[in-house]
């Protein structure tokens, strides 16, 4: 059903409904500004419902320090995040962040990951890098009861790791959203976003809808919107498999970048990478690579039913770090855009809020750019 | 309680949590148990609340019972066999991690 079309006057248009459109938009409201969120239907890709759930820190930033800082910056805000949205809506986001691991099997893994952490590290300039390597001993104490595989010689940890249930989080913000004032109107596909004297007109079939500012935070979308409005941003689909069991006892007492148990008893196995397109049908032959693998790092977990699976496609850039622009030739309309909408969703509310609100933006946000890409481009 | 509309089939003998009880060939371990009992035949993983079979076409998982040692089977999805151990699903179960 078309909602009406809008009453005028928004000072923001954000384009998307998924992680990040409605965390900024959060915080854009919080700094008193008048928001809508323009959102499609239930028939597009929704990669916002295909999510694992990991808050995650350790790996995430290879060649860009300053997503480092704002993964962990965001990390640190979601106790406080967490606990508004339950405040506000009584929805329990499922926050937690006891710590994650990634386990390692094989010396060859082992070596890699030491390799590749140590590089990050590197890459700040020595400064702190709360990610350390643990042998199978050390995993085993911190795993009371898992039983680990033969195979598992160690795993690198970060006590800044956390998980979250990503569905009640995209509920929980789109709930606080419209409590908050804000304008939710779906099924406003935007087909163009043009210049009309100080502000933009966003084109929709179920019409127009105007403001001086617009986040395109559209996921896949972005590819189609941006380029006519100077942000030509080079995101390919790369599609992500998750496998789910059936509720068992607790017995996982933090996640481990490809395993998670939920709060409820779920234990969530991931995390595939395949170059599909837009394909984000269920490829057999990936969900048995997935669930190989967990078997062998926790044998335990052979028993269990596998009792859902599915895939989505993750908005992946170049070097996988996200990006946060301002168009130089359309001034007020930005792109954000990130395979990481889960994690960022604390600083996106609370600190990128800013940076489109007009405050001064954060230090050294331009490396979130997309200059980089031309380099790259031209390299 | 349940009653079966056709009691001629084969006899054959299952435990409910370890009650002896008389079954027919044929019949899933969810209708044995219904015509056994009333009441749950498991409790929910999360809330704990009392469950029973319900849809008796495998799309529910309202029937999981621990059956012949495997946990949170569907009852309405397998056969009674003679000898076969039946129990109710407790809330969660355990992952056997002992290996």
């Amino acid at each position: 059903m078309p909602a009406t079309t809008a009453p005028g006057n928004f000072d923001v248009a954000v384009i998307g409904g998924g992680m990040i459109g409605p965390a900024v938009s959060l915080g854009l409201l919080e700094r008193g500004l008048k928001v809508c969120i323009l959102d499609e239907g239930d028939d597009v890709l929704r990669v916002a419902r295909g999510n694992f759930g990991l808050v995650w820190f350790q790996g995430k930033g290879f060649g860009m320090p300053r997503y480092v800082e704002w993964s962990r910056m965001s990390a640190t805000l979601y106790p406080a995040f967490a606990a508004e949205l339950k405040s506000y809506t009584g929805v329990d986001v499922g926050h937690a962040q006891p710590g994650g691991l990634e386990l390692l099997l094989g010396e060859e893994e082992l070596a890699h990951r030491r390799h590749f952490i140590g590089q990050i590290y590197q890459q700040g300039g020595g400064k702190e890098y709360e990610v350390e390597f643990l042998d199978r001993k050390q995993v085993e104490d911190m795993l009371p009861g898992v039983g680990l595989g033969d195979d598992v010689v160690g795993a690198s940890y970060s006590p800044v790791d956390g998980h979250v249930n990503p569905l009640f989080l995209l509920r929980a913000m789109h709930t606080r959203f419209q409590q908050a004032g804000g304008t939710y109107l779906p099924h406003h596909r935007v087909s163009a976003v043009k210049k009309n004297g100080a502000a933009y007109d966003l084109i929709t079939e179920a019409g127009t809808v105007s403001a001086p500012k617009v986040v395109i935070a559209a996921g896949h979308g972005l590819k189609q919107l941006g380029p006519p409005l100077g942000l030509d941003i080079p995101i390919r689909p790369q599609r992500g498999h998750i496998l789910v069991t059936e509720r068992t006892k607790p017995i996982l007492p933090m996640p481990m970048s490809a395993f998670r148990q939920t709060v409820e008893g779920s234990i969530m196995l991931g995390v595939s990478a395949e170059e599909a397109g837009y394909n984000d049908q269920v490829d057999t032959g990936t969900v048995a690579k997935i669930a190989e693998r967990a078997a062998r790092t926790i044998p335990a977990l052979r028993e269990l039913n596998v009792v859902r699976t599915w895939a989505a496609l993750r908005v992946l850039t170049p070097d996988k770090c996200p990006v946060y622009a301002e168009s130089k030739s359309h001034p007020g309309v930005y792109a954000i855009a990130s395979h990481s909408g889960v994690t960022l969703a604390a600083v996106n509310a609370k600190v990128a809020s800013g940076w489109i609100a007009g405050d001064p933006a954060p230090e050294q946000f331009e490396a979130f750019g997309v200059e980089r890409f031309d380099a790259q481009k031209t390299a | 309680m349940l009653k079966r509309r056709h009691n001629d089939g084969k006899v054959v003998t299952i435990t409910v949590d370890g009650e002896t009880v008389e079954a027919r060939a044929g019949e899933s371990v969810a209708a044995a148990v219904l015509a056994h009992t009333e009441g749950a035949t498991r409790t929910t993983p999360v809330s704990g609340a009392p469950r029973a079979p319900y849809c008796m076409m495998g799309v529910c998982f309202e029937c999981l019972m621990e059956i012949d040692g495997q946990p949170n089977r569907q009852g309405c999805m397998v056969r009674v066999t003679d000898g076969m151990s039946v129990r109710r699903q407790q809330g969660a179960r355990d992952m056997e991690t002992s290996s």
